[in-house]
């Protein structure tokens, strides 16, 4: 599971390059969360804390919740989806290697449906915002909500492209109008597309490591390329291009690191393309339909409740039994 | 086995409490109780209906034949909901139309059902009125510690719209726990009822295990004591 967690470095090493302190924080804040939380329960729950509190599962669920989150976010928001998904996410279905959900993503979608006003103010890119915020200036922020004088929240915060897509397609206008917008840079986002890169090296060093498959991420990336590019096809006016689909929001994170969770996942090989193109196509379904501009959440939670019935389906016939 | 007076409200109330141990009438449980006002109308609503079917089956229990027993059955609790449907329409219209299908949907709660069959149609009229009400109390302490537990987190306040229940004194109830509370809308919605009963349930557990615990050492201590006077 550490593994898992230093391939997620470059992702976070240009992400707070890319939206500042806030990332920073974010992490630090759930990691201490899901470190306290998981020692707590596995204290209640009289299991040895040492060997599951360094086996670096509850580290990897805040990492991954502390980059879903908005940075900047207030410091209560972060503790509590992080203990939510350690202790209602995981604990109470009794611990590593038995909880049906991918625990940051419960954490998340309970925060979104709980909190969309501090859920969807997403800071902007620090190159595109005149106002940026010191260390010292984003602590202050986070815990006590104060921003330094001259510094308003509306110079701070900016629409992702994801979000400032459905707002517009909503109100009549065609993609290449709305693609005009700073925010939405060459590809998929300014700045988006530098950090989702950098999750995909991590990605593609976690595959070249062999600690996860190539099944998930390729058949959910393929998939929702493919999806997207028929749609793209049919009206490029109204729905946007694969490559804006692949680069923006956390489908790079997802596919690497959220939908790979070996627990919450479909285990035989099979299985995992089967789970994969389910979460690439209702990603696509919920971004361009849904009432959310991402999904990652929802569609790998929906992904994982069917994950038990998948590998019934594609159990591998053990050698010398049935057969046709 | 005749069950005393003493046993019917211990289990009405607490070893095999409608909502913690049969977990039964789950869909109004965790429909309506969003808020205390709320849970505490449905659970009186529901403990009226069980006191009174539970009264009618037990008083005509010798005539009915047990082939057409659960057509009958039925019939009496709809009556019944039906009237207590149509007074609280009367008399407490803005509570009414907060619970809106559940209150007619009492007829479907199988715990009233359950009551009637298990037990009302076997015992006399006393001592099924008094299971009746000792399970309905059970139900509406659920409900209320539920829509309590639910109103706090979710809104930061307590007996929130009492005055739909207690008229116009009502509104000096209503405590504001948390000034300026954001709201948890999970605690709100669907996931929040599920989520509570379970830790409600879980909580009654705890107890459950923690008396045996004191009981099992009291009995090891006693039997200690014994050789101890030889």
């Amino acid at each position: 599971m550490l593994q898992v967690a230093y391939a997620l470095i470059p992702g976070i090493l240009i992400f707070s390059w890319l939206f500042g302190w806030g990332v920073i924080i974010n992490i630090l804040l759930a990691s201490v969360t899901a470190l306290t939380t998981e020692a707590l329960m596995l204290r209640l729950r009289q299991r040895p804390v040492k060997i599951f509190l360094s086996d670096g599962s509850a580290l990897v669920t805040a990492l991954l919740l502390g980059l879903a989150l908005p940075p900047l976010a207030p410091w209560w928001l972060i503790l509590l989806g992080t203990a939510f998904a350690i202790i209602f996410a995981k604990h109470i279905y009794g611990g590593l290697g038995f909880n049906p959900f991918n625990p940051a993503m419960i954490g998340y979608v309970m925060l979104l449906i709980s909190f969309p006003l501090e859920m969807t103010r997403w800071p902007a890119p620090l190159s595109l915002s005149d106002a940026h915020l010191t260390l010292s200036q984003s602590f202050a922020y986070v815990f006590s909500g104060h921003l330094p004088a001259g510094i308003r929240l509306d110079a701070l915060t900016m629409a992702t492209p994801l979000d400032a897509l459905k707002t517009n397609l909503g109100l009549n206008q065609t993609i290449q109008e709305i693609t005009t917008r700073p925010i939405f840079g060459s590809i998929a986002g300014t700045g988006w597309q530098w950090l989702n890169i950098a999750f995909l090296a991590g990605g593609l060093w976690l595959i070249h490591k062999k600690i996860i498959s190539w099944h998930v991420p390729a058949a959910m990336l393929g998939s929702l390329a493919l999806i997207s590019l028929l749609f793209y096809i049919i009206n490029p006016a109204t729905y946007s291009s694969p490559l804006f689909h692949l680069f923006s929001g956390a489908a790079i994170l997802g596919a690497f690191f959220i939908a790979t969770d070996p627990v919450s996942c479909a285990t035989t090989p099979k299985g995992r393309i089967y789970f994969g193109i389910g979460v690439g196509i209702l990603t696509y379904v919920i971004r361009n339909w849904g009432g959310y501009p991402d999904a990652i959440a929802f569609a790998v939670l929906l992904m994982n409740m069917a994950a038990p019935t998948i590998d019934h389906f594609t159990r591998p016939q053990v050698f010398g039994h049935g057969g046709k | 086995m005749e069950k005393s007076y003493h046993d019917i409200n211990r289990e009405g109330l607490w070893t095999n409490n409608v909502a913690l141990v049969q977990v039964l009438g789950l869909c109004p449980l965790l429909a309506v109780t969003a808020t205390t006002v709320n849970g505490l109308g449905l659970g009186i609503a529901t403990t009226l209906t069980l006191v009174l079917s539970s009264l009618i089956v037990s008083l005509i229990r010798n005539l009915v034949k047990p082939e057409v027993r659960i057509p009958i059955f039925v019939m009496i609790i709809a009556a019944v909901v039906t009237a207590i449907e149509l007074s609280m329409n009367a008399y407490f219209h803005e509570l009414y139309m907060i619970l809106g299908i559940f209150v007619p949907l009492i007829v479907t709660n199988c715990a009233i059902l359950g009551r009637a069959e298990a037990f009302a149609s076997k015992t006399t009229p006393d001592k099924a009125v008094l299971d009746a009400l000792m399970m309905g109390l059970g139900f509406t302490a659920v409900l209320v510690v539920l829509g309590a537990m639910r109103e706090i987190i979710g809104q930061g306040t307590l007996l929130a719209d009492a005055h739909l229940m207690f008229g116009e004194v009502g509104r000096m109830l209503t405590i504001t726990l948390i000034e300026d509370y954001r709201g948890f809308l999970l605690a709100m919605l669907p996931p929040g009822a599920f989520i509570g009963l379970g830790l409600l349930i879980a909580l009654k557990n705890i107890i459950d295990i923690q008396k045996k615990k004191k009981a099992t050492k009291e009995v090891a201590i006693e039997s200690q004591l014994v050789p101890a006077n030889l």
